[in-house]
């Protein structure tokens, strides 16, 4: 009998859940708001969704509704991806070591 | 036009590179390289999907369009926000990947050709159900968001609103979810779709107005937690590995960051939930308070307290994020260090409002990340120290915490600032903090309460130096 591929999908979640526990409790508690604002540009990968969406439609009309749900997606997740990660990178900029003189 | 299989090695890849975002962020240092690990994943993830669709028609002219109007915005806002506001901008951007989610799935649901799940009318079975759960969790995310976001910003009322019958009623509405999504299944009728989705916008709000503003922290990572399970449960629909992966582990992250603020707070995650915690609620504590002597003091003395002293240390909190008192801290700190005085910072886990809060406004106003510690780091060293330095923290360090069962605080782990042989207070007055709980450090010998905004009070207090 052959594995429905959703097993292997679910396998992969799984893991990566287990994965993404053991990686997030070694984050530092001060980079604790980067990591939320990273998490939010990464999950916006839902983009990849939302570009098939806008792309695809079964007439010539590119505007069908399914595509426009698809182009508002974009939107929204590309301010979120470039937001998130300049604000991630902006806040990582300020965190600096104590300087050696200063000791 | 490159091949399913090719695309997905490179969604396999990019979902790596986000795990190696994560990791990175597991010191400062390699924090930096780590972010740019995620957009590079970011980067390989758009380009693979541009080029497994394959159709350069004009509507890719429109969809290059939006991605810049987007990009635009966020890079906009990612630039003028200030550090202060970032706990609405955190529960803002949530709420986008919320609606992104719902927008996505209700696209696979009007045209599931689109993404091989069938067609209209007849769309398979298990990515029926993937759908749902991805619309319904996103759409609890999006509107929850809002209201997080209306709540910090201060544009809605903190305090919990709560009405009789309101766990009786979301239990009904979680249940006609999957009731919904059932018939949606049986019948792939349009109007089950639309109506669960309606059901989760209205769970959203409902399950975030009885939070009141000091279980915040919970919330947004809470809500952190939610939009990564939206994004699985999209990834599960389309098929795509690099949004499963991701989805885990933003799912995971914001659960571990729920615990976390939870334990910090000695609450049990369930009972966050439920809420109306942290309202003006009558603890019968009112008359006490006037009776109690209370030594208050002005800048002068502060400044004449922390120039004899040999070892300070600073308890920030939300008060000196609302008064912005960061920078001029700082400044009063490299005064102090001239002096020969030992300054070190301590940040409990939920000062502020959002996890992490005070460590990045810390980091904004310069100051080094090695002389900020947690609760646990730092606790001992109260005992040794001559003057604690609160700014606009309350709860955070009050000792009936450790003291009377009957607080709704107790258990809760505080800095034992109370230990130090004086506590400087700056605080607007001697209100309680959001727990509702009166402070009795206020009224110790040791104590002297520095009534102003906390910015003023800190610059006045350098002038002094």
């Amino acid at each position: 009998m052959e594995i429905d591929p959703f097993i292997f999908r679910f396998s992969i979640f799984i893991l990566a859940i287990f994965v993404g526990y053991y990686v997030v409790w070694s984050v530092t508690p001060s980079l604790h708001t980067p990591l939320m604002s990273v998490t939010n540009a990464i999950s916006s990968v839902i983009i990849v969704g939302a570009i098939i969406a806008a792309l695809t439609s079964s007439s010539n009309n590119i505007f069908e509704t399914s595509n426009i749900f698809g182009f508002l997606a974009i939107v929204l997740a590309a301010v979120n991806i470039f937001g998130g990660f300049l604000v991630t990178q902006r806040m990582l900029q300020m965190y600096k070591k104590k300087k050696k003189d200063k000791k | 036009m490159i091949s399913a299989n090719l695309s997905a090695v490179f969604y396999l890849f990019s979902g790596i590179l986000f795990i190696l975002a994560l990791r990175g962020l597991s010191s400062p240092e390699t924090s930096r390289q780590g972010n740019l690990f995620g957009i590079l994943g970011m980067i390989i993830a758009i380009t693979v999907t541009f080029l497994t669709v394959g159709n350069f028609s004009t509507a890719m002219n429109y969809v290059l369009l939006f991605l810049v109007i987007g990009g635009a915005i966020g890079a906009f806002i990612a630039f003028k926000i200030p550090m202060t506001a970032m706990p609405e901008l955190v529960a803002g951007f949530h709420s986008l990947v919320g609606l992104a989610a719902v927008f996505v799935a209700i696209s696979a649901f009007l045209n599931p050709q689109a993404f091989n799940l069938g067609s209209p009318g007849n769309i398979k079975l298990a990515s029926l159900i993937e759908m749902s759960i991805g619309a319904a969790v996103g759409a609890i995310t999006f509107s929850g968001s809002i209201i997080a976001f209306l709540k910090l910003r201060g544009i809605m009322s903190g305090s919990p609103i709560t009405f009789i019958g309101q766990h009786f009623l979301n239990l009904i509405l979680g249940i006609s979810i999957f009731v919904l999504i059932y018939y949606l299944c049986t019948t792939q009728s349009e109007n089950f779709f639309w109506s669960m989705i309606a059901v989760s916008f209205l769970i959203g709000v409902l399950l975030i107005i009885p939070i009141g503003g000091a279980d915040m922290p919970v919330v947004i990572s809470m809500l952190n937690s939610y939009s990564g399970w939206a994004a699985a449960g999209i990834g599960f629909t389309l098929e795509n590995t690099a949004l499963i992966i991701t989805g885990a582990l933003v799912g995971s992250s914001g659960a571990i960051l729920s615990y976390i603020m939870c334990k910090g707070m000695n609450r049990s995650f369930f009972s966050v939930i439920l809420g109306g915690f942290g309202g003006e609620s009558t603890t019968g504590k009112e008359k006490k308070k006037d009776q109690k002597p209370v030594k208050s003091g002005n800048a002068e003395d502060a400044a004449f307290l922390l120039k004899n002293a040999s070892s300070v240390i600073i308890v920030p909190g939300y008060g000196m994020a609302v008064a912005q008192a960061q920078h001029a801290l700082r400044e009063m700190v490299d005064a102090l260090k001239k002096n020969d005085i030992k300054v070190s910072y301590a940040v409990h886990p939920v000062a502020g409002r959002m996890p992490g809060h005070m460590n990045v406004l810390l980091a904004e106003a310069n100051v080094p990340y090695d002389e900020v510690f947690e609760l646990d780091d730092i606790n001992n060293d109260f005992a040794n120290t001559d003057v604690a330095f609160v700014i606009g923290a309350n709860d955070v360090t009050n000792p009936v915490a450790k003291t009377d069962p009957q607080s709704p605080i107790y258990g809760m782990p505080v800095l034992d600032v109370e230990k130090c042989k004086s506590v400087l207070f700056v605080k607007r007055s001697l209100s309680p903090g959001y727990a509702g709980v009166d402070n009795e450090l206020f009224y110790r010998d040791n104590t002297l309460m520095l009534f102003a905004d906390a910015k003023k009070m800190t610059e006045d207090i350098v002038k002094n130096i």
